[in-house]
C-alpha cells in the first residue's frame, strides 16, 4: 500500500462519500454531490501533478 | 400530496441544552450515533462505517495519533483533530497505538486520515446539531 496515486483515490474516496452525505439529503443527490467530488479531487491531483513536474524537488 | 415544511415549522426533537450536550457527546463517541438518534438512519450508518473505517486506514498507513504538546502548535492542533475522532481515538490511546512511524514512507498519509478523519467527525457532529435544533 505505498502506490500514492492509490492512497489519493482512497482518501478522495473517504471524504466525498463523508461530504455527499452529510451536504444532500436525497440519496440520488448525494450520489451525484459525492461522484462530483471525487472527481474533482483525482482531476485536481493529476493537473497539479503535471503542472509539478517541471519543477525539482 | 406532500408539502416540504421549512426548518422553523419541524419539530425540535432534542432542543433541551441537556439533550444537545448528551447527543453532540454521544456523536463525538461513536461517529454517526447523533443522526442514527435523530431518525436519520442512512447518513447515520454511512459515518458509523466511513469514519472509523478512515482513522483505521490512517493508522494501517503508520500514521501518528498526536500528543498534546502545545509547545509545537502544529502538534497541538493535529492532537485536537485526532481527539474528534472520538471512539477510535479513545481506544488507540488506551491500546498504547498509534505511535507512528516517521521512517515508513505512507507516515504522512496516514497522519493525514487520522487528522482528517477527526474533523470530518467534527463536521458531522455540528450537523446532528443543526438537525437536532431543526436547522435541517
Amino acid at each position: 500500500m505505498t502506490s500514492h496515486f492509490l492512497l489519493l483515490v482512497v482518501f478522495s474516496f473517504f471524504v466525498s462519500l463523508v461530504f455527499g452525505v452529510l451536504l444532500r439529503d436525497d440519496p440520488r443527490e448525494q450520489f451525484r454531490t459525492g461522484a462530483a467530488m471525487f472527481g474533482g479531487f483525482i482531476a485536481t491531483a493529476l493537473v497539479l501533478g503535471w503542472l509539478m513536474y517541471p519543477f525539482p524537488l | 400530496m406532500t408539502t416540504k415544511s421549512t426548518a422553523a415549522e419541524r419539530p425540535r426533537a432534542a432542543a433541551e441544552p441537556g439533550t444537545l450536550v448528551l447527543l453532540c457527546l454521544v456523536s463525538w463517541l461513536i461517529p454517526g450515533a447523533g443522526h442514527l438518534w435523530m431518525g436519520r438512519r442512512q447518513k447515520g450508518l454511512v459515518f458509523l462505517l466511513a469514519l472509523p473505517a478512515m482513522f483505521a486506514f490512517g493508522l494501517l498507513l503508520h500514521g501518528r495519533v498526536f500528543p498534546f504538546e502545545f509547545s509545537e502548535p502544529l502538534v497541538g492542533l493535529a492532537a485536537v483533530a485526532n481527539l474528534l475522532a472520538g471512539a477510535p481515538w479513545v481506544l488507540t490511546r488506551m491500546l498504547d497505538g498509534g505511535s507512528g512511524t516517521v521512517t515508513a514512507v505512507t507516515y504522512e498519509y496516514g497522519n493525514c486520515f487520522l487528522i482528517v478523519a477527526g474533523l470530518l467527525n467534527f463536521l458531522v457532529i455540528l450537523d446532528a446539531y443543526d438537525v437536532a435544533l431543526g436547522r435541517k
